[in-house]
Order: structure tokens, then C-alpha cells, then sequence
């Protein structure tokens, strides 16, 4: 940490201080997310975000343990073990319900804090690493979830697992092996409910070990703010304890409410009926919709409906099955060259005319009829729709942001965060 | 380099996708998608609203008590209830003593051993025991059903989307045949023989014979009128239910988890704002 | 002056109370006013007010997480289908004088011993008063049945089965139980004699229902 004004940990009894010679663990957290380290004060409630993604992890960790106390990884016993949950296990339907509408809970504010990265110009010089590091948390919680989501051998349990890995079997040459050896068989069954247990266990402490380098990362350069603008003094920021433990405490309250009135009065909503339906692998239902946080990604394997290959030769190059897996998977693979292809030295969204326009106008626009095309029938009119929005997804960060980030001429900026809030110019201590 | 890259990339993908819509609208001009009997024909279940609706609603017992003596007397003959324990129905009112005599006295035995010879056996139901099924497996119930598979009825109302609206309609949904403008349009889409036309099936064709038929089928023990709408009413909010029978413990939880986290709310917001009362952000 | 006297008033005194958290809210702004000694006296009541909201939104997020605590530690004991199981019938007419059998209650053991006239006779020649824990035959067995000793099949030292009830087994130095793990001698009425067990054979709660039905739990 590199700002000299930072307060020092100093230990106030003899106990803390025998503690803080020996293992200074103490003083870590509070340089880290104590009163040590200097943050930004200009941060908006898009900045509460990342602390709640947090707790979402630990919602889920804590209830997680106690589901896998009653749950059985067997393929005839997994859904009846579920329902023991639900209906035997002294209050199993409370930790069930927090433990499925926490998973949809995460992704909500993950989902936020990604693009409020994306908007303030977070991922660039000097946080690339953060975000990578971020990426990395999002690819992993998103394997967690699907995994997860196997685990109640419900029909959409069931179908999803055969689909996923049915992606891998569109990789030429290798693509069929590879999906068996990810089953352990040819179809989803007893070894892949078990391995899906055992490695939806492992993951998350994966995701935590990763969010401590993520924070790690983050106090290198300390935290970004809605100007974009450094910190330039010891006036443009607060101790992080209390001003923005008191802010999170607050986001914190109202992300609970949210989360409570879902879970307890309507816990299915964000759910599909089929999962009540225990699995049966000789009847698919009507209808494959992932969970909704999968839905632009689904939506965009399924936009891509023509071979790629030479005309009028009639020679196929890539198909289109395996064109759309490769798009799915590059959707979010091309977010870790981010900080790359978006060259402007400007950070914030605030002072960039024509990338807001774009963020607000096109981003945003296109990943709504994602969403919304994802849990679709394939009625043409949904085809269509997707396939111009999955087409502005790739156009916008592949060639739009660079184009951009050219010719763009930025809003000036404030001097500094201080002038930025109070009008005034920051003034250098040199007291 | 990177820059180059990804502009192939994403003009490769971008142009992908636009030249697969001009496929795609091409081919919907030229091959349009044909309407087809469920997509004109299928109805979204009825409205029809129940005690247990809403973030106040609580069960009717009386109803439920109603509903079981309709799935104890009508769909209890090809539909199992594999989830619930007879041991359950004192959540429905029942004392000990009923719900011991109504385990003793269901229709269908549970599955043992014969103690003297190991033969398999039936003996009479103990409340510990989960509903008995009237088949022993799946090639019974589809030898018994016209090779059709009666679903397990415990989460009926959570796997179906609109659940206990859609139970209640698909009962008094059946109707005399076909509609003649269906069979007008697809003259291909006639119900085939031992299949039967209802609406609100996601197919229209469902295998199960209307299982309420008139009036008074069944009798009830507190007097209500057993009308065809009361009895599919009824067993609609009994396997409501089954499907949920936590439901009264989870919204009186909801609230006071709610009321307790706004106070939570007020009390962090004045903490956060007093905290932040002399700076400038 | 008259702003800054009041903001530097009201956002000085906590940093006095708090203690701990006053470290971290030195000086970032105010500096040379802060000094002055104008913490005054009509300010207290602004800060207990401050001071008792943050007391109060730290106690409340406590409890809350106490609260959340229960559930999540109460899931771990029997649940419902758990505890419907809490009774078994046995038929024990097949049972021979002499013989015992094993069956399984609560997921764990128990014996039902029909004893011979013999065994009845040891265990009631036994001088009461110098067991370890005192019980005589009757007060183990119902009026009428002193011939069934139902017992627990549980060591009431560290839990193993004790051997005896199956044919063939040793039944240690007094006709009764022995348990291998540790050397318990258990009497023809269950009850314990030598060795490092501390109490009798545990007598579950029993009733015959007819004269071969016995229900236990």
C-alpha cells in the first residue's frame, strides 16, 4: 500500500500487541478492510457491490455445509434426499430455499459489480490484474452453479448436465472422448452426479482462495472511483473503516431484504417447474431453459444456425454447432483482453461521450434481448433477435471499443477527487 | 496485435451471425413455420384463487381435509403420493388416533416380508409409513394404464408452471371432443383413440379419462356441497400441499426475517449517515 | 465559524468516546479548530444519540446473525422421519425358554431374553444390597412376565454389544451378558456385576400387547 497517509495499526493492549509480533493477522485486516487502508471518497453504491458479493459467497459456503450434512449423491437417491430436506430436516426447507435463491442472489451482484467495472473503467492500467483475477471468479463461479444445479437429479438436472457436456462433443476429433471422460460415461449418470458433488464442494473454497488474490490485487492500486481520476492526496480519501463499513452495513440491509422476500415468499420464481420432476433420461422436457444467469450465453449458442465454410463448394469448415460453443465461450473469454482493446486513458464512463452512448444504448440493450431470447422456443423471431444482439455483444468489445477509444475526445476531467465532490482544488498537505 | 486479432474475431463472429439471420429470415420466408393444434388451441389454466395464496395466506384445513378424502378416494387408485407420510396429515388437523386409523385403513397395504417365510407380503399402514402406491413399479402402472404412466402426484403443484391452477383446470377442462374449428384447421390433430381432449394438457391429448365425472362422487364429511369445481378445488390446495408443506412456516419466518432486517436497514442507514455527517461526497 | 464550530463539535466527541474506533477518524480535514477545546457541553446529548445508533446496529446485526444461527445448528438434530420410527412391535412367541433374541430399535440393539426358571431363581438370590446399581428382578421385568428380560443391547460403559443373547456366545462369569470390549460380567437379569460398566443394562420402555406382542418405545 502506497499511501503514506495511511492510519497505522497500532495495538492497544499487551495481548494484541504479543499476537501482532508473532502473527500480525490483525494488522492485515485492518490494512485491508479495517481503518488502514484509504479509500476513495467519492465511492457511489455501485462500489457496495463488491462486499455483497462476498457475503452472497458466504450465504452460500455456510448453507451449502449444512445441505451436504442431508444430501446424497446417489442417482436414485439424490432428488428423494432434497425432498427430505424439504420436508424432514428440522428447518432443511430454509436452508434449501437460501441456498437456491442465494446462488441466483450471487449472480445478481456479481452481474452489477461487473458492469460497474465495466462502466467506470475498472479493468484498466493499473487494475488489469484485478480483473483478470475477477474473470477468473466469474469462469469458476459459473462451473460451481452449473454443477449445482445437477445435483438434485430433477429433469433439468439431468438435461442441462447432457447439454453442457454435449459442447465439448462438437470439438472435432477429441470432442466425444472428452465428453465421456467428463461424464464417466455416455451418458450423465452415477459417476458424473458424483464427481459433479465433489468438485461443486471444492470450487467455492477455489473461489475464495481467488477473491483473497483478487483483494490482494486491489490494495496494490487501491480502490478505482466514479471520476476515474487518482488519488492525489490524503483529502481525496476516508479510512475504510467506519465510513464505508457503515455504507456496506446499509447495502448490506437492503440487499438481505431483497433476498429474504424472495426466499421466503416466492422461492420458485427464479426456478423451472421440470426440476420437481425426478430425472428420467428417456424423456426430455418440452422445453431446456438453463437457470437465468446462463441465459445470454445460451442464447448466443444458439444464434449461430450456418456453417462457416467455402462458397458453392459446399466444403464446411467449422460448423455451426461448434461455432456457437466457440462463441459461447469466447463471450466470455474476450472480457480477459479487456483491458487491451479498450486503449483510452480515460477510465470513467462519466467522461467518455460516445462509449456511454454505446455502454447505455448497445451493451446494455443487447444483453437484455440475451437474457430475454435465452429462455426462448426457437421461433424465428427470437432467432432473429438474438442474432442481432449477439452480433452487437462481439462487434462492441471486439471492434467498437477499440474504434473508440481512438476517436473518442473525452469531457475534461476534474483535477482531483476533492474538487471533483467539493468544488474546491485538493490542497497538497505541505504542512 | 491484440487489437488485430480480435477485430478479425469479432468480424468473424459478427458477420456469422448476420449472415445466419439472412438465412434465417430467408428461410422463414420461404418455409414458414407451420401454426400447429397446440400452439392455437392449448389454454393457460384458469384463475382461480385459493386460502394459501399470497404472502398472508395460510392453509384452509377444512379444504385440505376435503382434498385428501379426494385423493384417498379418486386419484389415489392410479396416482401415487411417494413423498408424503401419513405421519404428515397432522398437519391437516388430524389428532394421533385419525391419522392412525386413516394409515390403518388406506386402501392399498404396505409392501413386507413375511416374517415365518420371507415371502413377499402386504401389511396394514403405521402413520411412519409414506403413502403406499397402488402400483409396485412403473411396468405395472403402464400394464394397468394403457401403457400411460400416472405421475407422481407429491409435487404436481411445483412441477407444473401455475401448479394448483393448472390441477384445478386440467379436472373441469376436459371437454365433449374436439372442438370443431380444430379439426376444421388440422384435420391431422385428432385425438387418437384411448387418449382424451383437454385444453389446458401441454398436448391436448392426455391419457387420463376425466376422473371427476359428476357431481356428489364423492361425499364429504363436513357437508360442504361436492360440486365438480369444489372437489377439483379442493385437491388442488391439497397438493398444494404435498408439494409445500412448509409453506405456513416459511412466510410467518418471512416476515419477521423482514421485519427484523428493516429495522436492521434504518438502524445501519442513520449509523451510516451520522458516520458520513461531516464529509462531503 | 459558526458551521465549523458545530461540525468539528459533534464529529470530535466520538472519536473520544469510541476508543477504538477513533484511530481511524484522525484528522483528514479539520485540523486547527479540532483542537479547540469547544467539545462543549450541550453537544453530549448529539453524542450518546450517535454513539447508542451505532451500539444499536451492531447489536442488531449480532443478533440477527445469532438468529440465523439456530436453524443452521438445529437442521443437525433427529428430524421428522427420524423420529416417527420411535416404536417397533415384536412377535415373541418363537422365542424358547433359554433363548434370547436381537432386534434393532432406534437403530440400535436391544435384547429380549425369555429366562429359565433357574435364571430367575440365581438372579433373585442375588443380595440386592450389594450391586452397583441396585435393582432387583421385578423392578426389571413387568408383573407376570418375570420371564422376559428386555434390555438394551448397549454396554452402559462406552456403548459396544455385549455377547450372550445369540447362541453360542459367551455369557460371562455370572450367566448373563459379557461385553468383550472392556470385560463387563452382566447377571441373568441384565444387571451389571463386574467390571468397568457403571449401570445395568438400560430397560426401554416396553408393553405387551397380547401375550406374544410386545411393543417397545
Amino acid at each position: 500500500m502506497s499511501f503514506p497517509w495511511a492510519n497505522e495499526y497500532k495495538p492497544q493492549s499487551a495481548v494484541t500487541k504479543w499476537v501482532d509480533e508473532r502473527l500480525p493477522l490483525p494488522r492485515l485486516v485492518y490494512n485491508a478492510i479495517g481503518a488502514g487502508y484509504p479509500v476513495p471518497r467519492n465511492l457511489n453504491y455501485f462500489w457496495n457491490f463488491g462486499v455483497l458479493a462476498g457475503v452472497a459467497l458466504v450465504i452460500q459456503i455456510v448453507t451449502g455445509i449444512v445441505l451436504a450434512m442431508h444430501y446424497y449423491a446417489s442417482v436414485e437417491g439424490a432428488f428423494n434426499s432434497v425432498e427430505h430436506i424439504m420436508r424432514d430436516v428440522n428447518a432443511g426447507w430454509f436452508v434449501r430455499y437460501a441456498h437456491m435463491n442465494g446462488a441466483s442472489f450471487f449472480f445478481i451482484v456479481v452481474y452489477i459489480h461487473i458492469f460497474r467495472g465495466l462502466f467506470y473503467g475498472s479493468y484498466k492500467a493499473p487494475r488489469e490484474m484485478i480483473w483478470l483475477l475477477g474473470v477468473v471468479i466469474f469462469l469458476l463461479m459459473m462451473a460451481t452453479a452449473f454443477m449445482g444445479y445437477v445435483l438434485p437429479w430433477g429433469q433439468m438436472s439431468f438435461w442441462g448436465a447432457q447439454v453442457i457436456t454435449g459442447f465439448f462433443s462438437a470439438i472435432p476429433l477429441v470432442g466425444e472422448p472428452l465428453r465421456q471422460l467428463l461424464l464417466g460415461g455416455f451418458a450423465p449418470d452415477q459417476a458424473a452426479l458424483n464427481r459433479f458433488f465433489s468438485l461443486h464442494y471444492l470450487l467455492p473454497f477455489v473461489i475464495a482462495g481467488v477473491i483473497i488474490l483478487h483483494i490482494w490485487a486491489l490494495h496494490i492500486p487501491g480502490s478505482s472511483n466514479p471520476t476515474g481520476v487518482s488519488i492525489k492526496g490524503e483529502q481525496d480519501t476516508v479510512p475504510f473503516h467506519p465510513y464505508y463499513t457503515a455504507k456496506d452495513g446499509f447495502g448490506l440491509g437492503v440487499f438481505l431484504i431483497a433476498f429474504v422476500a424472495i426466499t421466503f415468499f416466492t422461492p420458485n420464481l427464479l426456478g423451472h417447474p421440470d426440476n420437481y420432476i425426478p430425472a428420467n433420461p428417456l424423456s426430455t422436457p418440452a422445453h431446456i431453459v438453463p437457470e437465468w444467469y446462463f441465459l445470454p450465453f445460451y442464447a448466443i449458442l444458439k444464434a449461430f444456425t450456418v456453417n462457416f465454410g467455402i462458397p458453392f463448394t459446399g466444403i464446411v469448415l467449422i460448423e455451426a454447432k461448434l461455432m456457437g460453443v466457440l462463441a459461447m465461450f469466447g463471450s466470455i473469454l474476450l472480457l480477459f483482453f479487456l483491458p487491451w482493446l479498450d486503449t483510452s486513458p480515460v477510465r470513467s464512463g462519466h467522461y467518455r461521450p460516445l462509449f456511454r452512448k454505446f455502454f447505455w444504448y448497445g451493451l446494455i440493450p443487447s444483453l437484455v434481448v440475451l437474457t430475454y431470447c435465452g429462455a426462448q422456443p426457437p421461433y424465428t423471431q427470437w432467432v432473429v433477435l438474438s442474432q442481432v444482439a449477439a452480433a452487437y455483444y462481439f462487434a462492441h468489445f471486439l471492434i467498437i471499443l477499440p474504434i473508440v477509444s481512438r476517436i473518442e475526445r473525452p469531457l475534461p476531467l476534474p483535477n482531483s477527487i476533492t474538487e471533483a465532490v467539493t468544488g474546491k482544488p485538493l490542497q497538497t498537505a505541505t504542512a | 496485435m491484440v487489437r488485430l486479432i480480435a477485430f478479425l474475431v469479432g468480424v468473424f463472429f459478427s458477420g456469422m451471425l448476420l449472415i445466419g439471420l439472412v438465412d434465417t429470415v430467408v428461410g422463414a420466408i420461404k418455409e414458414p413455420a407451420l401454426p400447429t393444434a397446440e400452439h392455437e388451441f392449448h389454454k393457460t389454466p384458469k384463475a382461480v384463487s385459493f386460502a394459501h395464496d399470497g404472502p398472508l395466506g395460510k392453509f384452509d384445513t377444512a379444504q385440505l381435509q376435503r382434498g385428501l378424502k379426494i385423493y384417498a378416494e379418486v386419484c389415489s387408485a392410479c396416482h401415487s403420493l411417494k413423498l408424503v407420510s401419513f405421519r404428515d396429515f397432522a398437519a391437516l388437523g388430524y389428532d394421533e388416533d385419525q391419522v392412525k386409523a386413516i394409515a390403518k385403513g388406506w386402501k392399498t397395504e404396505v409392501p413386507s416380508l413375511n416374517p415365518e417365510t420371507g415371502e413377499p407380503a402386504t401389511r396394514p399402514a403405521i402413520p411412519a409409513d409414506k403413502i403406499p402406491s397402488p402400483f409396485a413399479n412403473e411396468v405395472a402402472a403402464r400394464a394397468a394404464n394403457n401403457n400411460a404412466l400416472p405421475p407422481d402426484l407429491s409435487l404436481i403443484t411445483k412441477a407444473r408452471a401455475n401448479g394448483p391452477a393448472y390441477v384445478y383446470s386440467l379436472l373441469i377442462g376436459y371437454e365433449n371432443g374436439q372442438p370443431a374449428e380444430l379439426l376444421k384447421k388440422f384435420p391431422d390433430a385428432k385425438t387418437p383413440d384411448g387418449l382424451h381432449y383437454n385444453p389446458y394438457f401441454a398436448n391436448l391429448n392426455i391419457a387420463m379419462a376425466a376422473p371427476l365425472t359428476a357431481d356428489d362422487q364423492v361425499t364429504y364429511d363436513d357437508g360442504t356441497k361436492a360440486t365438480k369445481q369444489q372437489m377439483a378445488k379442493d385437491v388442488a390446495a391439497f397438493l398444494t400441499w404435498t408439494a409445500e408443506p412448509k409453506l405456513e412456516n416459511r412466510k410467518s419466518a418471512g416476515w419477521a426475517a423482514l421485519g427484523f432486517l428493516i429495522i436492521f436497514t434504518v438502524l445501519a442507514w442513520m449509523s451510516y449517515k451520522s458516520i458520513w455527517a461531516d464529509k462531503k461526497h | 465559524m459558526a458551521t465549523v464550530k458545530k461540525t468539528t463539535g459533534t464529529s470530535k466527541a466520538p472519536r473520544k468516546k469510541a476508543s477504538e474506533a477513533s484511530a481511524e477518524l484522525t484528522e483528514t480535514t479539520s485540523n486547527a479548530s479540532a483542537q479547540d477545546s469547544e467539545t462543549s457541553h450541550s453537544e453530549g446529548e448529539g453524542v450518546r444519540r450517535r454513539d447508542f445508533i451505532h451500539i444499536a446496529t451492531v447489536s442488531f446485526a449480532g443478533v440477527g446473525a445469532a438468529a440465523v444461527a439456530i436453524p443452521l445448528v438445529s437442521q443437525m438434530s433427529a428430524s421428522a422421519d427420524v423420529l416417527a420410527m420411535a416404536s417397533i412391535e415384536v412377535d415373541v412367541s418363537a422365542i424358547q425358554s433359554g433363548q434370547a433374541i436381537k432386534t434393532s430399535w432406534r437403530k440400535q440393539p436391544v435384547f429380549i431374553r425369555n429366562l429359565t426358571a433357574p435364571e430367575i431363581a440365581e438372579a433373585n438370590k442375588v443380595n440386592i444390597g450389594s450391586l452397583r446399581e441396585p435393582q432387583t428382578l421385578a423392578e426389571r421385568t413387568q408383573p407376570g412376565k418375570e420371564n422376559w428380560l428386555i434390555t438394551m443391547g448397549v454396554c452402559t460403559h462406552l456403548g459396544c454389544v455385549p455377547l450372550g443373547a445369540a447362541a453360542g456366545e459367551v455369557k460371562g462369569e455370572y450367566g448373563g451378558y459379557f461385553c468383550p470390549c472392556h470385560g463387563s460380567h452382566y447377571d441373568t437379569a441384565g444387571r451389571i456385576r463386574k467390571g468397568p460398566a457403571p449401570l445395568n443394562l438400560k430397560v426401554p420402555e416396553y408393553a405387551f400387547l397380547s401375550d406374544t406382542v410386545v411393543k417397545i418405545g
